[in-house]
């Protein structure tokens, strides 16, 4: 039977209080805050990230990988195969991107729980809208990741007991590829049209998965109106409903059936039944009954661990990593482009983060050298997979002078656990919190973007105690 | 194997210097031809008199038509070197060896940088297509992490850091409102220089070098010609080069407090001349002094003051005009800014003019001592090329 094996979720360091956007718009905004993924994290980098939570530390290997988002940095090309470099998968991994809507996501869980392999499914977003709109306020940052398979591949979480769907054509969120405003029809008419669909889901999978409404111990209900979800939450007979984060974290869209999902695990106890309904052009509805495994598979950080960290953001600093509001550069030369065939030799490096390590010495070098350091020998070298392995800061630097899309530029000479040093750009963090001796860990980054290409790489991010 | 030098085997006979300031007038061509024509009257010689050329330049142009177009060379041959901002001091090296080796009786040296073309501040270095992991940091930030690591490791008050690195700032532009050629020709006061705005870590703006575009050459010959062309000629005693292997970047054993490929690069120079006691034998030296901080470490690699006592001997006025041992009594890069392809060639055009006592009355040192160092560096703490001269007015 399929089930999830494990999961992990990721939400950016910045947080934004909606209360300071109507003052600077002079509309807009609201109560709570809302996250942020920074100028230097994309849907790619952030179900990287969230990927990594799902894996670390355990051996799994999953034989496809599927990505969802709405806003994907490549078109044309596969954004999956980024993550699938990041997450250093086997070649024989199958990477695909799943549509650009947000009921993709879901349908990726829901692809995987009817297939017969064990598969990584991520979904991440950056939801934003013009100044002042309720998207902007409402939206919030996020990536998700799950690896669904067979409890004989693995023990299993959570065994997926029904998946059901109700289709309807009909346009109530809507915008078009790269435009950055959604538009949305009258609330009222999501409602009306939402929960008959919902209901003739929820009846079919209660059927399927041969349970009650009554002895479902916990449900969640994700959509992109708030309305429409607490609505129909209150409407299918389950007693308790998984807490509501928007406030804290906002909607993140293609992410957000998935937080809610992790978010239903990890408050979840062992041998439950739980349900995540998703509202999106119909209703998607995936019932489980979650394991004896479920407290191990539980991962580090937590979803609430994350929904209760960040630090805040300006909001001018949030117009200008979204690219509404455009700011003096450094007068400095922009970088280039990434080269594809150099990219393409050192993918390991570049993507995966692996150094080489010195059969006979046993010294790390990042990035990685064919020739020993005495000049000795060549070729006898290992991979040295550095992306999870933690460093302390020897020393740092600011630079105000060079070309940074969000100047200025926090740069620190890195040592990591077991040897090797790399000087490198440290993200998510205060000027004023860099200091010699401070723990950090390896996170994926999107650097630059010229000619339409994604400079992706590793930057250091201080580890933090929640 | 071994590091043999060519001590007395060349010298200089010949130099040019262009004022070193923004140019705004002047393009890469004229700048060649003003150095170069000053050269070829200080060594009395015709264009055509010189056998072999080599151009420094980092991103001037390719290739040797570079200089042989603009200069209109008779089908001589040309060479262009690029060796960061040891360009130019890269360019006398080649040449020296060619006369050395008597492949060539003249050999002429040219350095040569147009930096203010592009419109941005700073250095602006156009790297090859790469995969987009290499570091983007100015250089000021690079050379930034030197000094909290100096000042923890030494136990210097960062106070009194503060005040020596802002001592070498103020020495340089003192010394530099005293040369005609700088770029820089007032003096600055250390308030001044202390309260600049930041660039990169403590470094201010006066703690860093400037930009400027200037051109410099040298004519080098067999020594035993050397008086055919002047009665004072500079005898090479030692060139000296390092490149280092980059593994300060990679290392974690490496402190930042010093830069081991120029220390390498002294030894190596020292034994090329013959010289035991540094800091008494030499009359000045001519230092990359990139950022302040550059300079004061410097003193410690090139042996002038002990690991971890430089900060006091810049407190103590050793390295002034007047001091001890003057170091970059021209005014330094602080003073001309750093043409990258000339600054090598500028740097030894002071000593040309100063051990033959023509620095003038106000700039002008003791010469009771005949030798000078000039002393180059490209690259960043960690991962770092060194050049290092000595000339001579005497033999043996």
């Amino acid at each position: 039977m399929q089930g999830i094996i494990t999961w992990g979720t990721y939400l950016p360091y910045r947080r934004l209080d909606k209360s300071t956007i109507a003052p600077f718009v002079g509309q807009g905004g609201g109560k709570g805050t809302r996250t942020v993924a920074s100028f230097d994290e994309d849907p790619t980098t952030m179900a990287v990230e969230a990927a990594r939570g799902a894996l670390r530390g355990r051996k799994i290997s999953p034989q496809q990988l599927l990505f969802s988002t709405v806003s994907p940095t490549y078109a044309d090309k596969t954004n999956a195969t980024v993550i699938h470099a990041a997450l250093r998968l086997n070649d024989s991994v199958t990477a695909l991107d799943l549509g650009a809507s947000v009921r993709s996501a879901v349908g990726g869980l829901m692809m995987a729980a009817r297939s017969n392999v064990t598969t990584l499914v991520t979904s991440a977003d950056i939801r934003t809208g013009l100044a002042g709109s309720a998207e902007e306020a409402n939206g919030g940052d996020a990536g998700a990741a799950f690896v669904i398979g067979d409890s004989s591949s693995a023990p299993v979480a959570a065994e997926i007991l029904a998946v059901t769907s109700a289709t309807e054509e009909f346009i109530d969120r809507w915008r078009s590829p790269g435009s950055v405003r959604t538009k949305v029809w009258d609330e009222k008419f999501s409602e009306v049209t939402y929960t008959p669909l919902a209901k003739a889901a929820w009846k079919q999978a209660l059927t399927d998965a041969k349970v009650s409404a009554e002895d479902v111990a916990m449900i969640a209900v994700a959509s992109p109106h708030a309305r429409v979800a607490s609505s129909v939450a209150a409407k299918l007979g389950v007693a308790r409903v998984v807490g509501d984060v928007i406030p804290t974290i906002g909607n993140s869209g293609a992410a957000h059936p998935g937080l809610l999902l992790a978010s239903l695990l990890e408050s979840s106890e062992a041998n439950q039944v739980i349900a995540l309904v998703s509202l999106t052009d119909g209703a998607d509805v995936i019932i489980l009954r979650t394991t004896e495994h479920l407290t191990t598979a539980r991962p580090t950080p937590s979803f609430d661990e994350q929904v209760n960290g960040g630090a805040p953001l300006s909001y001018g600093k949030f117009l200008s990593w979204r690219g509404m509001m455009s700011i003096e550069p450094p007068r400095r030369p922009e970088p280039q482009r990434v080269s594809a065939t150099a990219a393409a030799r050192s993918e390991k490096w570049k993507y995966g983060f692996i150094g080489s390590r010195d059969k006979t010495t046993g010294s790390v070098h990042l990035p990685p050298l064919r020739v020993s350091v005495d000049g000795q020998r060549t070729d006898d070298m290992e991979d040295a997979p550095m992306a999870d392995v933690l460093g302390t800061i020897a020393t740092f630097t600011i630079d105000r002078l060079a070309y940074s899309p969000s100047p200025p530029i926090v740069f620190a000479v890195v040592d990591f656990d077991g040897g090797g040093r790399l000087p490198v750009e440290l993200c998510d963090i205060d000027i004023e919190e860099v200091k010699i001796g401070r723990r950090v860990r390896m996170t994926f980054r999107r650097l630059f973007t010229v000619d339409d290409i994604p400079n992706y790489f590793w930057k250091a991010t201080l580890v933090r105690d929640n | 194997m071994a590091s043999h030098g060519i001590k007395d085997r060349v010298a200089i006979v010949g130099m040019g210097c262009t004022n070193f300031v923004e140019h705004w007038d002047l393009g890469l061509d004229d700048l060649v031809i003003e150095a170069s024509n000053q050269c070829y009257s200080s060594a009395g010689v015709a264009k055509n008199d010189v056998d072999a050329y080599w151009l420094g330049t980092a991103q001037g142009g390719m290739s040797g038509i570079t200089l042989s177009r603009p200069l209109q060379l008779d089908n001589k041959p040309v060479t262009r070197v690029e060796n960061f901002c040891a360009t130019g001091s890269e360019a006398l090296r080649q040449a020296a060896y060619a006369v050395a080796s008597g492949a060539y009786d003249l050999a002429m040296a040219v350095g040569v940088e147009k930096t203010k073309d592009s419109g941005f501040q700073g250095l602006n270095a156009v790297p090859p297509p790469n995969d987009g992991t290499g570091r983007t940091l100015t250089a000021a930030a690079m050379f930034s992490m030197v000094a909290p690591a100096y000042a923890k490791k030494f136990g210097v008050d960062p106070d009194e850091l503060r005040e020596a690195i802002a001592h070498v700032a103020w020495k340089n532009h003192y010394n530099g409102a005293r040369n005609s050629r700088a770029q820089f020709r007032k003096e600055v006061s250390m308030d001044t220089i202390k309260k600049s705005p930041k660039v990169a870590g403590d470094l201010g703006v006066f703690d860093c070098a400037g930009v400027a575009d200037g051109a410099a050459a040298a004519i080098i010959c067999r020594a035993e010609d050397a008086h055919k062309y002047t009665d004072k000629p500079l005898y090479v005693k030692a060139l000296s080069f390092v490149a280092g292997n980059g593994s300060g970047l990679t290392n974690p054993e490496y402190d930042y407090t010093t830069f081991p490929e120029i220390a390498a690069c002294a030894v190596d120079a020292y034994a090329q001349a013959g010289v035991t006691d540094p800091s008494h034998q030499i009359a000045l030296a001519e230092v990359h002094d990139c950022f302040t901080i550059t300079e004061l470490v410097l003193m410690e690699d090139l042996q002038f003051s002990p690991r971890g006592t430089a900060w006091k001997d810049v407190l103590d006025g050793r390295f002034d005009l007047k001091g001890q041992l003057p170091v970059n009594p021209d005014g330094g890069l602080k003073s001309f800014g750093h043409p990258v392809g000339a600054s090598g060639l500028r740097m030894m055009f002071e000593a040309w003019l100063q051990l033959r006592g023509e620095a003038g009355d106000e700039r002008q040192i003791s010469t009771d001592r005949s030798l000078a160092l000039t002393h180059n560096l490209g690259g960043y703490p960690g991962e770092m090329v060194s050049f290092i001269s000595i000339l001579g007015t005497q033999l043996g």
